[in-house]
């Protein structure tokens, strides 16, 4: 495992091309694109103002930079460097930018959510969206980036419609049987879309690709519902994670209940394996070494040592009581995130904000659980391997994978929070990206001649 | 009895147990007499006891079901207040969503009035402001939208869906043929598990001919296998029933097994081929036992050769093991040393044999000799005037007393036999050392005096010579002065060396051949 040197980096803004050739990354106005494996700087663009958001386009040939202030996207090419692109939505002001599939239209959502500009890099024509809706996830478009699905709200009712990106046709527009719309998403396989409501109301929707309402699913009525949905990557399964600490699956033959996965303070199955983070060097007392005594109170968590252990049954887990009498609790399932072989899920229940809980698809039931010793930020998955790389905003990386897990620490000065992480398409390397840096983390150390 | 007495016994008895009692009242007092009137006093002992258990039963009956209701009540009353704060929820939920709605509403108005000012602003500095216009991604031409592309694209969506939905079924087919796959197989093996049973009668007759007529049907069903690959509803339904049929069958008969097992338990050996548990285990126990001390027999010798392999212990037992890898060289070699001192020992004995045969063979040689000097002396004393002979003497005299390097050409010329004494000499070298050792003369003297010799027909100077000329290390003089010695002594005439020789050299090699 080698680590790289470590950048500059602002807003959590480094992305890797997606050809996997470059990494893109920004610093308050300036986006440096590098290759990935020299990391030297091969474009130093500039933009008019702080970044807010980067993204690339399809074929890697194009960044966005979006500047919410000011309202501003410039896009820059990596081919020709001196071919500018300048977006100004005016007084319109601008929420969120994104590129189409194509990777020759920029959609822009104005504030308010008053509307979307499709903007295109090919002609000159300009098209508007009316009534976006404005909730969490309200665009979405298919793998193959044939199709996008727009969720709008006209006269206290939600609709869908469904565009061909290709020349922006509308294809289907119906309405959505829900009450306020939070999120849609399209499965793998472009056919189905899952829509899903308010977390007042437990209710998702399948809708087939021309409209048609395939199957609609409730679990419980009053208590709080549906806090985050995925996709298993083959589109067999539809993973509902919601207030109440359980997973459900839904296979996608009935769009029923196959399973509840539920998140227990208390582990007791001999089966299942927790692994516990703890610290390698427990801290001396301070009285022991009084030269050390500084720097021992000055010492974080971040640069002690940590390793894993397996724990023995029963096991129980730290929980957190959650406030009751304020919205949005921090209970339930918020993040859930499917292996890309479909072997594995990994969960995080929010109550118990230190644990990531790995559940084997095939038997469905839990595999894993790991504990850390500061709570989850962020969790992803390998693209290519079964490999889930975890950050906790500590100075560690933490990597598991069916064969055991370990512990790495980040080997940088100072103190280095892995608040983000952003797996290569090919698995390797890793990008690690803390508030104000970044480094790269590469697994497979490569012995070349010399 | 008397009555006070029926009395007394009566108090006493007034509990449920009564039949003893009973007996042993109605024995003790009853009499043919008595019969009917003890009968009657049964009978309403038993009416008041039961009368007094109805009694009992009834007040605790009538007590669970005040119990009873009173949950039923409370379970209503909790079960109302689920509805009415359901109720009560419900309401409320319907209010916030007017409520939403209502600011929704006002909240839209306020977008198209913002939407219209910052439509209308027209603080259109350029929107955007690109250097040029890029290729599409694919590098055609865009293409203007008609109905005809509108069409396209509704055809390519349900193409899209269409082919979703093939791949689908084609998936659930697979799978639906292998589990009939699997389904047909486990009915195949449950009925020919089952059939066995034709050959051994059992109990209840009665099951197992609905057995067989089961199995015969399934029989001639399994031939038709190429209905199950249908999918119709009858086809999917027989195949269902069928193996529903040959399990619940399946099952009966494992209980039926298992029933037997108990009883086997509790009745001892009935059946000679039904081995009991106790026994099994027994045997299992003692096969697991042979196991372990197996295992453990394993390892300890696996350690002992690791031992062997890694430590050094001391000397002694490093000598001893080190001596026992070569042990197979060893005796190998053991063999071979014994054969060699065999070979050895047969050696010894046939060369004490050519010895003494050597020494034989030098005696008589002189007595021969001996013999013949005396019978020379006596030739020569009668024979004195054979010049021919003499001549010829002399030349063999000549090819006698021939150096080494003519020799090749003296044999030649020599007489065959002559050679035989060659030969002769080298079988026994030892031998001839040993008598010639007490002659030793220089090879010069020897020509010298050997022509000289032959010269002047002095036989005698030639003996005299061949004595002496005689050496250990030359075999081939040896034979010469060997053949030489046995030409025939001063006391013969040249004549005689004609014949003598020859005989000599027979006799000689007769004598050789003898050894």
């Amino acid at each position: 495992m080698n680590f790289s040197e470590v950048f500059k980096l602002s807003g959590l803004l480094s992305k890797f091309s997606p050809d996997g050739k470059y990494l893109a990354s920004c610093v308050q106005y300036r986006l440096a694109v590098r290759e990935v494996s020299t990391l030297q700087i091969l474009q130093l663009y500039t933009c008019l103002d702080q970044i807010q958001h980067i993204e690339w386009s399809a074929d890697s040939l194009f960044i966005l930079c979006a500047m919410y202030k000011r309202g501003l996207v410039q896009v820059w090419s990596l081919e020709q460097p001196d071919w500018h692109c300048k977006i100004d939505e005016g007084s319109a002001g601008l929420v969120a930018s994104c590129w189409s599939p194509d990777g020759r239209h920029i959609l822009n959502t104005t504030e308010f959510h008053l509307r979307i500009t499709v903007w295109s890099l090919c002609t000159k024509s300009v098209s508007y969206i009316k009534y976006p809706k404005a909730c969490q996830q309200g665009i979405t478009f298919t793998r193959d980036g044939r199709y996008m699905a727009l969720a709008e709200r006209r006269d206290c009712k939600d609709y869908i419609s469904v565009f061909v990106c290709s020349d922006w046709q509308l294809l289907r527009h119906f309405e959505a049987d829900t009450q306020d719309l939070v999120g849609i998403e399209w499965a793998p396989n472009g056919c189905v879309l899952a829509v899903w409501d308010t977390c007042l109301e437990y209710k998702i929707l399948l809708y087939s690709l021309d409209g048609r309402l395939l199957a609609s699913y409730c679990a419980y009525e009053w208590s709080l519902g549906v806090k985050s949905v995925a996709w298993s990557p083959s589109s067999q399964f539809l993973a509902v994670g919601s207030y109440d600490g359980k997973v459900r699956i839904l296979n996608h033959v009935t769009w029923k209940m196959i399973t509840e996965l539920a998140h227990p303070t208390t582990i007791n199955n001999p089966k299942i394996i927790v692994y516990k983070e703890a610290e390698k060097n427990p801290k001396l007392g301070l009285g022991a070494l009084p030269f050390a005594a500084p720097r021992a109170a000055a010492r974080s968590l971040s640069t002690t040592e940590t390793k894993y252990e397996v724990a023995s049954m029963p096991v129980s887990l730290q929980t957190l009581k959650p406030v009751t009498d304020r919205a949005n609790p921090r209970i339930g399932v918020g993040t859930m995130a499917f292996s890309p072989d479909n072997y594995f899920l990994a969960t995080r229940n929010d109550n118990i904000p230190n644990a990531v809980w790995i559940w084997d698809v095939q038997k469905l039931r839990l595999f894993v659980v790991l504990e850390q010793l500061a709570p989850v930020r962020t969790f992803q998955w390998d693209p290519q391997q079964t490999r889930l790389a975890i950050g906790t905003g500590g100075g560690h990386v933490y990597l598991w994978s069916p064969a055991g897990c370990m512990s790495v620490q980040v080997p940088v000065e100072g103190d280095f929070h892995v608040l983000a992480l952003c797996w290569h398409l090919s698995g390797d390397p890793l990008a690690l990206l803390s508030k104000d840096h970044f480094c790269l983390c590469f697994l497979e150390t490569q012995e070349g001649p010399a | 009895m008397s009555p006070s007495s029926l009395y007394s016994h009566h108090v006493l008895c007034s509990s449920i147990p009564l039949s003893k009692n009973v007996q042993s009242f109605f024995s003790a007092f009853c009499t043919e007499e008595n019969i009917e009137q003890s009968i009657s006093y049964l009978d309403q002992e038993q009416l008041e006891s039961s009368r007094r258990e109805m009694i009992g039963l009834q007040e605790r009956d009538r007590q669970l079901q005040c119990k009873n209701r009173n949950l039923h009540q409370l379970l209503k009353n909790e079960k109302d207040e689920v509805q009415k704060l359901q109720n009560i929820i419900a309401s409320r939920a319907t209010q916030y969503n007017h409520d939403m709605k209502r600011k929704e509403r006002e909240y839209n108005k306020l977008k198209e009035r913002l939407h219209q000012l910052v439509m209308n602003k027209k603080d259109r500095k350029i929107a955007m402001d690109v250097l040029n216009y890029v290729g599409r991604a694919d590098g055609k031409r865009g293409s203007w939208r008609t109905g005809k592309t509108e069409a396209r694209n509704e055809d390519e969506m349900y193409k899209i869906l269409l082919n979703d939905y093939e791949y689908r079924q084609k998936q659930i087919l697979m799978e639906n043929a292998e589990l009939k796959k699997v389904l047909q197989q486990m009915k195949k093996e449950m009925i020919s598990l089952l059939s066995p049973q034709k050959q051994k009668p059992r109990e209840r007759a009665d099951d197992s001919t609905t057995v067989l007529s089961d199995v015969e049907d399934d029989a001639g069903e399994v031939s038709r296998e190429s209905v199950w690959d249908l999918s119709c509803a009858a086809v999917r339904e027989q195949l269902t029933n069928s193996i529903r049929t040959q399990w619940r069958i399946l099952k009966s008969h494992v209980e039926k097994l298992d029933n037997q097992v108990s009883k086997v338990h509790l009745d001892g050996f009935n059946e000679d081929d039904v081995i009991s548990r106790q026994d099994h285990e027994q045997e299992t126990e003692k096969l697991e036992l042979e196991i372990q001390q197996c295992k453990e027999m394993i390892k300890t010798q696996q350690q002992l050769l690791q031992q062997q392999l890694t430590t050094a212990s001391d000397d002694d037992t490093t000598s001893l093991l080190r001596d026992c890898y070569l042990l197979e060289e060893k005796e190998r070699l053991k063999e071979e040393w014994s054969l060699f001192k065999e070979q050895k020992k047969n050696f010894e004995r046939e060369r004490r044999s050519f010895t003494e045969a050597a020494i034989r063979l030098g005696l008589e040689r002189k007595a021969f000799e001996e013999e013949r000097a005396s019978w020379l002396k006596q030739q020569f004393l009668n024979m004195t005037t054979f010049d021919p002979q003499n001549s010829e003497n002399v030349k063999l005299f000549s090819a006698f007393s021939g150096t080494d390097s003519d020799r090749d050409t003296l044999t030649v010329h020599s007489r065959p036999r002559q050679r035989q004494p060659h030969s002769v000499c080298r079988r026994s070298p030892v031998s001839t050392s040993k008598l010639t050792k007490s002659l030793p003369t220089s090879p010069a003297s020897d020509f010298g005096q050997t022509r000289s010799c032959a010269s002047e027909h002095s036989s005698s100077n030639a003996l005299n010579i061949t004595h002496e000329e005689a050496k250990p290390n030359q075999v081939g003089r040896e034979c010469l002065s060997q053949s030489r010695s046995l030409v025939p002594r001063p006391g013969s005439q040249e004549g005689c060396y004609n014949g003598c020789p020859l005989t000599c050299t027979n006799s000689h090699v007769e004598e050789d051949n003898l050894l």
